[in-house]
């Protein structure tokens, strides 16, 4: 995949830049908000990794107003030190895709931009998810697995669901507290590996082969393959 | 120069105001007593010799100049006051008939009155006469002995004239005594803010009792400097905390580092040692975040963004998230909560509340312990209480755990920053509520009061 990451500051631009092209990424990097403006609108992307305080005059809520006044819709992330309730609302309002407040983890990163960049192609009303045997009813909110039918609490349904839609990434802790609870603050104790594991009870644990790994330092993956 | 001082002193543009004001009125008052005394008595003279002169044209029109003449000596005949004066006389000037002796040169047109002094029956006299013509030759004269009213009147025009220079003398000293008053009811207000100017946080207004706008001034201004002195409190606090606990996770990285920089034999031992320094980095950085939530909580900002909300299934939805840790740890979460429990505020900012008094009592209960959430409201608040049956917070420590970095005897051992319940507190007052400790025995009852709204208001 094409990434964009326009990053004023050069440690973090480098570390970005080196993980995302590790992950297997092409990775283009401006370092200020003109040439950021520039390539983001003259090239063709996947994703922009956009810092927000930029120099040059032009910041990356200009950059991301202007993308999407060109009717841009490239996936955008944002990345900034502003942590405020209110600036995250400004960010997302500008037309932003996901906001992640610095310092980050580089695994968090990656893992939302791939989520990104997934989410523009599976566009489109689907009714039905399937890995390998495991498979997913959104309509009649039914799970099987290898034709047998698994009884699912409301909340570990969405916890699947939110899993099935990323198969084949690593999600972050925080991306299902937010994509499944809805809750941006950070509950001090694991709450969130303890209802996967319920759901890895129900869902793994009666069958042979596992979907629902755990990525060290990152997150968890569905997906057939062990990690 | 000093008279503009002097004019922009506030002081001195009320009592001008008060000494302008008073003339003014006092001014009012005694035009209106001059009008209704002195000025009565003359309009009643010339309605007299008005209602006179319509009686004698009548004579005149029924019986000529005999009628007129024998009227007009009745009607003297009659004045027992003898206050009356009539004179008719013909083109020549001749008398015939009246107590005056000649036509007064003065009265040479019909119509004014004028005021002449006559003699009279051997005595000089104040008259208000009228001439009238009487076509076709005929001259009359109408008038009132108005020696006595004048006389009155002359009082009553003095004693107005001297009340009103009482006036003024005491308008002057009211406005003296005014801007002192003003002066000396300002200065308390002004001394305190001169001390808290010079860093003496400690002053306050002191308020005279009496309830009177001064005072409710005195109280707004304390009010204030007691909110200001609560946020110089949490500003130290904040950078005691950042002196003293946030130095030690950055020790203990940077020992670490360095540690591993001199001494790691082996690749692993560094990576292992880079690892936990990283570690030891994201406990800072959510450190510096959940100071920095209660900060913005805290600077009440985000009260722009209150809506009215039911809380119960908020506390639905949080109980979920912590059920399963609970069930992990051995212990019962119980949920209790009957709705709707409607508030105004902030819901995110409400279940992060909720979540840390629920992480608490996960954390601090022993095995098969239980913990509960209960929520209940009444008239004027919805009360969220989150109980468990761990060790507690002895009475002492009840006032200090909501501050930041307070952690009890008992939670040293257990991991976390002693910023939770601080962030609680942070909420509840940014909603207008309260977080009470409560003694559970055994156990702690934490209960976060919100003001509650009415299905009327929105």
């Amino acid at each position: 995949m094409r990434i964009l990451v326009v990053e004023d500051d050069k440690d973090v631009a480098g570390f970005v830049v080196r993980g995302l092209k590790e992950a297997g990424h092409v990775v283009e990097h401006a370092d200020n908000g003109r040439d950021g403006l520039f390539m983001a609108a003259s090239e063709a992307f996947d994703a922009v990794v956009l810092d927000r305080m930029l120099p040059g005059g032009i910041d990356g809520i200009k950059i991301l107003e202007t993308l999407r006044s060109q009717k841009s819709t490239i996936p955008v992330l944002i990345l900034s030190a502003l942590a405020d309730v209110d600036e995250r609302v400004k960010g997302l309002k500008a037309g932003g895709d996901d906001y992640l407040t610095k310092p980050f983890a580089f695994a968090e990163l990656l893992a939302r931009v791939e989520a990104l960049t997934r989410r523009g192609k599976t566009e489109g009303p689907v009714t039905k998810l399937q890995v390998e045997d495991l498979e997913l009813d959104l309509l009649s909110r039914q799970v099987k697995r290898a034709g047998q039918k698994i009884d699912l609490q409301p909340r570990e349904f969405r916890l699947l669901e939110y899993l099935m839609r990323h198969a084949g990434q690593v999600v972050t802790r925080t991306m299902l507290l937010e994509g499944v609870w809805d809750y941006h603050f950070d509950p001090q104790t694991n709450v969130i590996d303890v209802h996967v594991s319920r759901l890895r009870q129900k869902v793994d644990k009666p069958f042979k082969t596992p979907l629902i790994h755990t990525v060290r330092n990152a997150g968890y993956m569905l997906r057939a393959e062990p990690v | 120069m000093i008279d503009t001082k002097l004019l922009r002193s506030a002081g001195v543009r009320f009592a001008a105001i008060y000494a302008v004001l008073l003339t003014l009125s006092a001014l009012a008052l005694t035009s209106f007593i001059w009008w209704s005394t002195a000025g009565l008595l003359d309009r009643e003279t010339e309605a007299e010799i008005h209602a006179d002169a319509q009686g004698l044209s009548d004579r005149w029109t029924q019986a000529g100049l005999p009628g007129l003449v024998l009227t007009i000596e009745d009607r003297l005949a009659q004045n027992i006051d003898g206050d009356a004066v009539y004179l008719l006389v013909d083109e020549t000037g001749r008398r015939l008939a009246g107590n005056l002796i000649n036509w007064p040169p003065k009265v040479d047109q019909a119509g004014p009155f004028f005021e002449l002094p006559v003699q009279r029956a051997g005595m000089r006299t104040l008259t208000r006469v009228r001439y009238y013509d009487i076509p076709p030759d005929l001259r009359l004269l109408i008038g009132r002995d108005v020696h006595v009213r004048a006389l009155l009147r002359a009082m009553v025009t003095d004693a107005l004239l001297w009340s009103l220079l009482i006036v003024s003398v005491t308008a002057t000293s009211g406005a003296v005594l005014v801007r002192n008053l003003f002066k000396r009811s300002l200065a308390n207000v002004s001394a305190t803010a001169t001390a808290i100017a010079a860093g003496d946080l400690s002053q306050r207004v002191r308020l005279s009792g009496r309830g009177d706008e001064l005072d409710q001034l005195a109280e707004v201004i304390n009010e204030m400097l007691d909110r200001i002195g609560r946020l110089m409190e949490g500003v130290r606090q904040v950078s005691n905390a950042i002196a003293h606990d946030l130095r030690t996770p950055i020790t203990r990285a940077r020992t670490r580092l360095e540690d591993a920089a001199s001494h790691a034999r082996t690749p692993e031992d560094l990576h292992a040692a880079i690892e936990r320094a990283i570690a030891d980095l994201d406990h800072i950085v959510g450190i510096f975040q959940a100071l920095l939530r209660i900060a913005e909580i805290e600077a009440g900002s985000r009260r722009a963004s209150f809506v009215r909300l039911d809380v119960a299934p908020l506390l639905a939805d949080i109980a979920e998230l912590y059920e399963a840790v609970a069930e992990e740890r051995g212990v019962t979460l119980t949920l209790d909560v009957s709705g709707p429990l409607p508030v105004h505020g902030d819901g995110a900012m409400l279940q992060q509340a909720v979540a840390n008094l629920l992480d608490n009592a996960v954390k601090f209960s022993p095995a098969q312990g239980t913990v509960g959430l209960r929520a209940r409201s009444d008239r004027d608040s919805v009360r969220i209480e989150v109980s468990d049956q761990g060790p507690g917070i002895p009475p002492a420590d009840r006032e200090r755990a909501t501050e930041r970095f307070f952690r009890g005897e008992t939670a040293r051992s257990t991991p976390g920053s002693g910023l939770g319940l601080a962030l609680v507190a942070a909420v509840a007052q940014l909603h207008g509520g309260s977080l009470r400790l409560e003694d559970a025995a055994p156990g702690l009852r934490a209960v976060l009061s919100l003001p509650t709204v009415g299905s009327t208001d929105a």
